[in-house]
């Protein structure tokens, strides 16, 4: 597709000028064995078209069923986002002609969601808490999936077709709407992405989705519209579709901004449309335009009954919440000591768990924190990947800092051990052993090389034997330097001391 | 209440993604046109203080059990697909989308 | 033995019990008797001999092995095309569905099947059960036995036809606004509406999901209720299916043909009598009335006075539901699939074609017309005054069931019309369902016996409602009324039918 130029103004120059408005709505894939309305199973990466029922495939006469454990995700969700849990709720149909529904109606909720009236706090980089409020959150399925097949050239061209697999269709979905993020001004693009990286924790902390970007279990629609003063009435918003990492959702934004902005400073007015995200070159174009041809004719779901989730479930509900995120957070900096900027690092690199993981398998919560947050992060870094994608695991660090405690390994010798760790050579013990990584601790060794460089250097030895003990730094890194560093070096500076000491 | 003119017909055709002959659009503006004035009385004595009634029995809470049945065969997906390669339906291009 | 086909279901399954006749032999009557009818008659859409010969031979080996089989094992039984089953065709007497086979049972073809009832066939309908004539079968008439140029009543016509030229001692019939009950005055057969969620809706190919049930086509009130309680009970395949179990419906049909009705009070609706209703029909329904209160009955008058509003709300609500129910058939899962004449061949084009091609004239109309009903700007005039208007009819079926057991009416307005009398005046169509809808709009239970012939000769329906839940009533009341009558007249109603056998 060819990309049409279009005229941007610099971010910083367009949020001068508009204060913007954001409104974001997160889909997450709920983790439940079966899909929402039927007991065809709820897998990523089958065979197309093996995890199906009459009802996901839309068949004449399937009726759907309330998944119970699907209800009770959507609920936990709804009380960690802070919201009323209704007393009673539908879902509805939402009417659309489209391949990959294969109802072509969406059953989903309307004008009675299953949760409500909530807000999520969120933290930004610099430790700003920033309150976003939550109009909704509903249950509803997902649709099929489509692979356009031939005809790259032309968009209208005999042999293009589509392929369509429904394994996915009716997988349990919970959408979650926000109100008009309004006051966040130039931090909108950074407010966005950090309500998405924190839904994205809480949906993992509640244990009710795998919650992973890269397999799209989580999507966000991203709407924007910018207006003249934060006083001036909202403005037309566009809509942009599917940004499904963290990033994208803040560049998204941040792409919006400037070509929303370029249209309004040159008299120009926004399209109401959807957009789409084009992730290689960061920026959006149009999608369909919202008019009144979109009627989804939405009607109570006739096939379903009421949900009417009773206060006693509710409550129960409530009381087996796990910790939420920034709970956690703050337990956690507490116990392990660190300085709120330390901590702040190890949230926003995604560290939290993995070093809990850490001191949890022996290692001290600053040496645990120095690993992941130097060493690891400069090999995710290099190598562009999440810190939990290297090739190591909390328990193989917690390994490789015993063996530096025990003073088997110096922290020279510890990288180079994690350095074959992350290629994928063994566990640290086994690097240790494979590349002769020990620490030389045979004194007859160490004094062979001690004797060497005394020999060498008597003007240093002389001046220690008058008690200026400065100079002995000289003869350990010649030691050092001998040993090829493997030489543990307090054990080197005790033997020096002592053999100086017995020559006199 | 407003009357099923032949553009509304066609509209709602659309909608309901039903291609209509224009002898077809004719005579259900005509029909439909009947049908509507007499259906609206309806709206006589829907009063704001009447509840409505979507289900004729008040159940509520009927959930399944979130436990997996095996798919239906794959032989059995496909047999009545009136297009399909490789495990999947084919279907006509679909516009509207990248 | 004489004609097997002559014999009631009861009589049949007594005599297989017995072992004086095998389920083969009468299943092969019936087929017989099809072969020499059905040029005639065409009830059905498809003949299953193998298949229904094959159980039956199942049967009568597990009979022979002295297995304890269900009641109504190997008593042959006809299936409504609207019933999904899975080795035979279902079309639901539309073009659009022609020569699919489902992938699966209805829940009551499978316990049709466990119960070991050999399934004869499919009959014809109205396409999508959108009529009262079965005029609207995409694959021709059905006509009535009575006269065959004359309407079956519809949507069920071909079940109701099957029973009533013995070409089937039990069928299936569904019945969303009189499609059981109309069929069984028009045909001189008993038809039952159960209370809605009383029978599984799962498999029946949906016209309007909070109307439709499926119920029994008999000739008699007990084998209705043989075969209710056969189909009848609860099923988690339906989220609106009463998980309670069924009142005894044979004990009632057993207890009500002892011919005491002492202490029953009959309510007779005032809004279901007079203008409109012919004058035969009228004079059979007072008859009755008369014959109920020599059995004891107390008969008084109710008044239902929104049930003028029944037909509107019913037209609203049924064409809704199915504009979405019926969206599925878009070509492109299973079914009919039409490329547009000319022009790019895309999905939504496709569907398009697809869907002016393979709807008839009918489905056309309601489709339509509920799209209209539920898009933007008309959903609270049209389908939200509808849903008011049910509970206002709820409410009038609750005060009158205060002052009596059961209510009462003509089932039709006239007996059996001409074939294309009123094809093209849908209005005039509609109106034929006028006693039967407010059935279907409260959820409440109805059952159609005959109740004498009119002064055309033809079969005239007499209608008792029961409360929710109460469908026992219908049976106790109906089987006191049948074997009355049937004492007045000597005999069974189709005693007097003309006879068929033009082939002999």
């Amino acid at each position: 597709m060819s990309s049409p130029t279009v005229d941007l103004i610099e971010y910083d120059d367009a949020v001068a000028r508009f204060d913007p408005v954001i409104g974001i709505e997160v889909h997450v894939e709920l983790g439940t064995r079966t899909k929402m309305f039927c007991p065809a199973e709820a897998v990523f990466g089958e065979e197309p078209n093996t995890a199906v029922s009459p009802v996901s495939l839309g068949l004449p006469g399937a009726l759907p069923v309330v998944n119970g454990t699907a209800v009770e995700y959507a609920i936990r969700i709804g009380l960690a986002l802070n919201c009323s849990i209704a007393e009673t709720c539908r879902f509805a149909r939402k009417n659309y002609f489209y391949p990959d529904v294969p109802k072509n109606f969406q059953t989903s909720q309307y004008d009675e969601p299953i949760a409500f009236d909530g807000y999520l706090d969120v933290e930004l980089g610099d430790g700003t808490i920033f309150r976003v409020e939550i109009e909704r959150a509903h249950m509803e399925e997902d649709a099929g999936k489509n692979t356009h097949v031939g005809g790259a050239t032309g968009r209208i061209h005999g042999a293009e077709y589509s392929l369509v697999d429904y394994n996915r269709a009716g997988i349990p979905l919970v959408e979650i709407v926000t109100r008009p993020i309004t006051g966040a001004g130039a931090r909108a693009p950074e407010v966005a992405r950090a309500y998405v990286q924190t839904l994205r924790d809480i949906f993992r902390t509640l244990g009710v989705s795998e919650a992973r970007m890269e397999r799209g279990n989580v999507r966000a629609d991203v709407n924007l519209s910018l207006r003249d003063t934060p006083e001036s009435p909202l403005g037309t918003r566009t809509e942009t579709k599917n940004v499904n990492s963290f990033r994208s959702v803040e560049r998204a934004v941040r792409y919006e901004v400037s070509r929303q902005a370029a249209i309004l400073a040159a008299g120009g007015t926004i399209t109401q449309e959807t957009r789409h995200w084009h992730e290689d070159t960061g920026t959006t174009t149009a999608g369909r335009v919202k008019s009144d041809a979109e009627d989804y004719r939405y009607f109570p779901e006739p096939d379903l009954v009421p949900v009417a989730p009773s206060r006693a479930w509710v409550e129960e509900i409530r009381s087996g919440l796990p910790e939420m995120p920034v709970a956690r957070r703050n337990r956690l900096q507490s116990v392990w000591g660190y300085a709120d900027a330390e901590m702040r690092d190890v949230v926003n690199a995604g560290a939290i768990d993995l070093i809990e993981a850490t001191v949890a398998a022996g290692t001290a919560p600053a040496a645990a924190r120095k690993w992941w947050m130097g060493e690891l992060a400069r090999s995710a870094k290099t190598d562009q990947v999440e810190l939990e994608d290297l090739r190591v695991t909390p328990a193989q660090i917690a390994e490789l800092q015993g063996l530096v405690d025990s003073g088997r390994l110096n922290d020279k010798l510890a990288r180079q051990v994690l350095e074959g760790v992350l290629a994928g050579e063994g566990s640290p013990g086994q690097v240790v052993v494979a590349r002769g990584l020990e620490v030389v601790s045979d004194d007859g060794a160490l004094l062979a090389a001690i004797d060497a460089a005394l020999a060498a250097q008597p003007d240093v030895v002389a001046k220690v034997r008058s008690g200026n003990l400065g100079p002995v730094g000289a003869i350990i890194g010649a030691v050092m330097k001998a040993t090829k560093g493997q030489a543990d070096a307090g054990r080197v500076r005790a033997l020096v001391v002592e053999r100086i000491g017995t020559d006199g | 209440m407003s009357t099923l003119s032949r553009d509304e017909v066609a509209r709602v055709a659309a909608l309901a993604r039903i291609d209509l002959t224009p002898d077809e659009l004719d005579r259900l503006a005509g029909e439909l046109d009947v049908i509507v004035e007499s259906v609206a009385r309806v709206s006589e004595v829907a009063t704001p203080d009447v509840p409505a009634t979507s289900h004729p029995l008040p159940l509520t809470n009927v959930f399944r059990a979130d436990v997996p049945e095996p798919s239906l065969p794959i032989a059995d997906v496909l047999r009545s697909a009136p297009a399909s390669e490789d495990g999947k339906f084919l279907v006509p291009q679909i516009l509207g989308e990248e | 033995m004489a004609d097997v086909t002559r014999l009631s279901a009861a009589e049949l399954a007594d005599a297989l019990g017995a072992r004086e006749l095998s389920s083969v032999e009468a299943t092969q009557a019936h087929l017989d008797r099809m072969a020499a009818v059905e040029p005639a008659v065409h009830a059905f859409l498809h003949v299953n001999a193998e298949d229904a010969l094959a159980t039956a031979r199942g049967v009568d080996a597990r009979r022979a092995a002295g297995e304890q089989v269900h009641r109504l094992a190997g008593v042959p039984i006809a299936v409504k095309d609207v019933v999904v089953t899975k080795d035979m065709p279902t079309t639901a007497g539309s073009r659009i569905l022609e020569g699919w086979i489902p992938p699966y049972d209805a829940t009551l073809v499978t316990r049709l099947r466990q119960a070991g009832l050999p399934i004869l066939g499919k009959t014809n309908m109205d396409e999508f059960a959108m009529g009262s004539s079965t005029e609207h079968s995409a694959y021709g008439n059905t006509h009535n036995p009575w006269d065959l140029d004359r309407i079956p009543g519809g949507s069920g016509g071909g079940s109701a036809a099957a029973v009533a030229a013995f070409e089937a001692p039990l069928a299936i019939g569904t019945d969303t606004g009189g499609s059981i009950r109309q069929p069984a005055a028009v045909t001189g057969t008993v038809g039952v509406k159960p209370t809605y969620g009383g029978v599984s809706r799962y498999g029946l190919i949906a016209l309007a999901s909070s109307l439709d049930q499926a119920g029994p086509v008999t000739r008699t009130v007990l084998d209705s209720a043989l075969l209710h309680e056969l189909i009848g009970g609860h099923d988690p395949r339906d989220s609106t299916s009463i998980d309670e179990p069924l009142p005894g419906l044979v004990d009632a049909a057993l207890r009500g043909a002892t011919g005491d009705l002492t202490g029953v009070r009959v309510g007779v609706v005032t809004e279901l009598d007079g203008e409109g209703y012919q004058p035969g029909v009228r004079a059979r329904f007072g008859e009755a009335l008369a014959l109920l209160e020599q059995a004891g009955a107390e008969i008084v008058q109710v008044s239902c006075p929104h049930f003028e509003y029944a037909l509107g709300a019913y037209y609203l609500i049924l064409p809704s539901e199915a504009s979405s129910n019926l969206a599925k058939f878009d070509g492109m899962r299973f079914g009919l699939r039409v490329e547009p004449a000319d022009g790019p061949v895309t999905a939504e084009r496709v569907m398009a074609a697809t869907r002016g091609a393979g709807f008839g004239p009918e489905v056309k109309r309601r489709i339509i017309l509920g799209t209209y009903a539920l898009s933007a700007g008309y959903y609270d005039a049209y389908y939200g005054s509808a849903q008011k208007v049910r509970t206002l009819i709820q409410r009038d079926f609750a005060a009158a069931f205060t002052h009596a057991d059961v209510l009462v009416s003509p089932t039709a307005p006239t007996t059996a019309f001409r074939l294309g009398e009123k094809l093209d005046d849908p209005l005039a169509m509609y109106l034929n369902d006028v006693a039967t809808i407010p059935a279907n709009l409260a959820g409440v239970p109805g059952m159609s016996l005959p109740s004498g012939l009119s002064d055309d000769g033809l079969p005239v329906g007499f209608q008792i409602l029961a409360p929710a839940k109460a469908d026992d009533r219908l049976y106790r009341v109906g089987a006191a009324l049948e074997a009355m009558l049937e004492s007045v007249w000597s005999g069974h109603i189709l005693d007097r039918a003309p006879e068929l056998e033009v082939g002999k």
